[in-house]
């Protein structure tokens, strides 16, 4: 960056330079909560820039594999072993294959320092990682909300449950939640489509589990694969290829939803390639007035103004902006009079997997491919179950399918009968994924290097977080809670794996500017507004104060709906 | 089917671990040894290729074989792109092998034998790549060549348009779900 605009001597601004680049709002970032800033702050007729740090991805057109067959994938799915071995950090990412790679960031186009394993997952493109992810939505309870106040691991949440619910609803009724009204205190009941329908031996596994284990409630998954019609998209088609970008629009995405509801206001304006290197503060003021920006072409750089600006850009690169944005006032960090941003990294615990066959339901099959499974809800340290040596608790997700092909023991292993073999419908097998709540720690966090920077100029993010013994200790129990309800089934052949895969890789990176009650120990306050800067707010996963274990897009998307809504009152009565 | 069911799937078909599923689950931090060069087999050696893939999955009454799917130039594709030069090495020598092991049987070379002689042929070693993994030495390599061969075979196969149309049962855009119907007799799997 040039002397110019180094953060801690910019000019303030004033005059009349600066109209055509100003703006009533700025979101940066336009994935899963930056679509939603924008979607709302337009609705409500402000002019708002959206910055997105990647290209544009327009909804289907920009969908290059969605309809491709796997012969006509020249490596049938598969990625060359170049790519492979250019990106091992990527590569380990289930979904990224030969259909999707161009949704990912390559591991050179955007290092960090490991300074302990970390696998950070990146999708740097207009939607960002919103057309990627798992698409399951479970609300939180209000325990999750009262967890660290009872144990005392992070700082109490500033807000609970009642909170959120409504805001919750709203989101729910836009974006489309196929999913049962269970009744469970611990995934509260939300506005949902028609539930999607376990098969056969999931049905099995869920009476059995439900008998067998009480506090343990095996439900179908709620997910935005939408099961009918709704807002003008879907339904689902049921050919689970949905990470390629879905060209019936069968899945909630910003490209598919939010940005197309931005759009239709007339008062977003989506810039593209734009890499934000700071927020701008202005000392007299003693507010942001606007960001600095890189065009990721052509390197220039340039400056936007606006009355408000929410940071969307995905946990780290939030953090990676506001740290890099230095003043007098703030010389560790925009809004960092407490010292903890950068802190409290957590990442969901996925490291156990447990899977098994099941001998049964031979003359049973199904139709479609069906994007989803059933979840577990947390069950463990709930009501009577007290674990003596882990805090918090797990969710499960898992499915059943039939493997194609049933060749024998004794079978010839090639020729005619072999092949015919291989198109019989095979065994049935589940495989089942433990989802751990990671607890906030201090040491785990990330920070600012001081001698390595990216093409951009931008200091690289250096990464030191690991696995503590609480989360050894819950890997254990995932492991053995598992294979018990596998067994409880009648599953054989039971397998369990501890992948011991470092943080990151579930792709739940939270925490690092969190809410808080107290400017001394928190970023951000009960409506995702900067204690210290009134005019900035932060709603994507880094203000997340602790994990729960339920998949946290639905709540970021929440939050970011309610601190838009918090916003505008703010800007209305002029408080800001 | 994620990439972790998909190899699975792959691996119990044939009976062991993918080879390069390591690389493929997990990316690999050594480099490549030297360069890969473009069009690794030669017509002959994809015309043998689709030969020993006819033998492993032939034409039946219900759909056509592995020859008519092309898998010698899937495998000539995958082979360049997708293995490590060690193992592209092994495969290669691995075509000399079974061509060594029909002269010195048949006194003729593996694509002139009658079918019933190729199919005799690789079920010999068939059973000897079996056994491989356990009775190889340390030093020996990782894989045998027939095990790469079967397992491109199978995957070219199943993922060609004849393999996922005809030998499979194939539905592009299913369009609804049903989560339970009864499995009708002879019903082909899901492609």
């Amino acid at each position: 960056m040039k002397d110019s605009i180094d953060s801690a001597n910019a000019p303030n601004i004033v005059g009349d330079a600066s109209k055509a680049n100003s703006f009533d709002a700025i979101v940066i970032g336009s994935g899963m909560s930056g679509g939603w800033a924008a979607k709302e702050f337009c609705e409500k007729g402000l002019k708002t820039l959206v910055l997105e740090r990647g290209r544009n991805v327009e909804h289907i057109k920009d969908y290059p594999t969605a309809t491709k067959e796997s012969w006509e994938l020249p490596h049938r799915g598969r990625l060359p072993l170049k790519i492979e071995q250019e990106n091992p950090i990527v590569s380990k990412c289930y979904a990224f294959g030969e259909a999707t790679e161009h949704f990912f960031v390559k591991d050179n186009e955007h290092p960090y320092v490991q300074v302990k394993p970390f696998d950070w997952i990146k999708g740097y493109q207009v939607g960002g990682k919103s057309l990627l992810w798992a698409r399951m939505t479970q609300r939180w309870s209000e325990f999750d909300f009262e967890s660290n106040a009872q144990d005392g691991h992070g700082v109490d949440w500033p807000i609970r449950y009642k909170d959120l619910a409504p805001w919750y609803s709203y989101v729910e009724k836009f974006i489309g939640v196929s999913g049962n009204r269970d009744g469970l205190y611990q995934i509260p009941d939300g506005e949902f489509l028609p539930p999607m329908e376990l098969n056969c031996v999931e049905k099995h596994f869920q009476e059995t589990v439900n008998k067998t284990f009480p506090g343990r409630n095996v439900v179908i998954s709620r997910t935005t694969n939408l099961t009918q019609k709704h807002n003008g998209r879907g339904p689902c088609q049921y050919r689970s290829l949905c990470h390629r970008g879905c060209p019936f629009g069968g899945y909630f995405s910003s490209n598919s939803a939010t940005l197309p509801a931005a759009t239709a206001t007339g008062n977003m304006t989506l810039r593209p390639f734009s890499v934000v290197h700071s927020i701008i503060y202005d000392e007299q003021k003693g507010r942001a007035t606007g960001v600095r920006v890189i065009d990721s072409n052509t390197k220039e750089e340039m400056e936007f103004y606006a009355k408000v600006i929410f940071v969307n850009a995905g946990t780290l690169n939030t953090t990676l902006i506001l740290l890099n944005s230095t003043s007098s006032r703030f010389p560790n960090g925009l809004g960092n009079d407490s010292g903890v941003l950068g802190h409290y990294l957590m990442d969901h615990n996925y490291r156990a997997r447990a899977y098994g066959e099941y001998e049964g339901f031979e003359d049973m099959y199904y139709y479609g491919r069906k994007p989803g499974g059933w979840y577990l809800p947390r069950f463990r340290n709930l009501g009577k179950d007290k674990q003596d040596n882990f805090l918090r608790g797990y969710s499960f997700s898992g499915g059943a399918s039939r493997r194609r092909g049933n060749v024998g023991e004794n079978d010839e292993p090639l020729g005619a009968a072999f092949k015919e073999k291989l198109t019989e419908v095979g065994p049935w097998t589940m495989g089942v994924t433990g989802m751990g709540e990671h607890l906030p720690y201090f040491e785990n966090h990330v920070r600012l290097s001081k001698d390595k920077k990216d093409q951009w100029g931008m200091p690289l993010l250096e990464i030191d977080s690991e696995n503590k013994q609480n989360e050894e200790n819950m890997v254990k129990d995932i492991l053995q809670t598992a294979s018990e309800m596998l067994e409880a089934a009648g599953f054989k052949n039971i397998k369990q794996t501890d992948s011991n895969q470092p943080l990151g890789l579930a792709i739940h990176e939270m925490g690092t500017a969190r809410m808080g009650k107290d400017p001394k120990t928190s970023m951000l306050n009960g409506i995702n507004q900067m204690h210290a800067v009134k005019n900035v707010f932060v709603s994507d996963g880094a203000c997340m104060t602790s994990t729960a274990c339920q998949n946290p897009s639905l709540t970021y998307m929440a939050l970011t709906a309610r601190a838009v809504d918090s916003a505008i009152n703010e800007l209305n009565k002029q408080n800001i | 089917m994620n990439r972790r069911e998909a190899i699975s799937a792959v691996g119990f078909l044939v009976g062991g671990t993918v080879i390069g599923a390591q690389a493929f689950l997990t990316g690999c931090s050594s480099k490549p040894e030297g360069p890969s060069s473009t069009g690794l087999l030669t017509n002959d050696q994809i015309s043998f290729m689709n030969e020993v893939g006819e033998t492993i999955l032939p034409t039946t009454p219900s759909s056509p074989g592995a020859k008519e799917a092309k898998v010698g130039e899937f495998m000539d594709i995958m082979l360049k792109d997708c293995y490590s030069p060690a193992d592209q090495k092994i495969f290669m020598d691995g075509i000399a092998t079974l061509d060594k092991a029909s002269e010195s049987k048949y006194d003729k070379s593996f694509v002139k034998l009658k079918p019933e002689e190729k199919h005799e042929l690789l079920l010999t070693v068939d059973a000897e790549a079996s056994k491989y993994k356990d009775s190889k030495k340390t030093d020996d390599p990782e894989n045998h060549y027939y095990s790469m061969m079967k397992q491109l075979t199978l995957l070219g196969y199943f993922t060609s348009e004849i393999g996922a149309t005809k030998a499979l049962n194939h539905v592009a855009v299913p369009g609804h779900y049903e989560a339970c119907v009864p499995l009708k007799p002879g019903q082909k799997a899901w492609s």
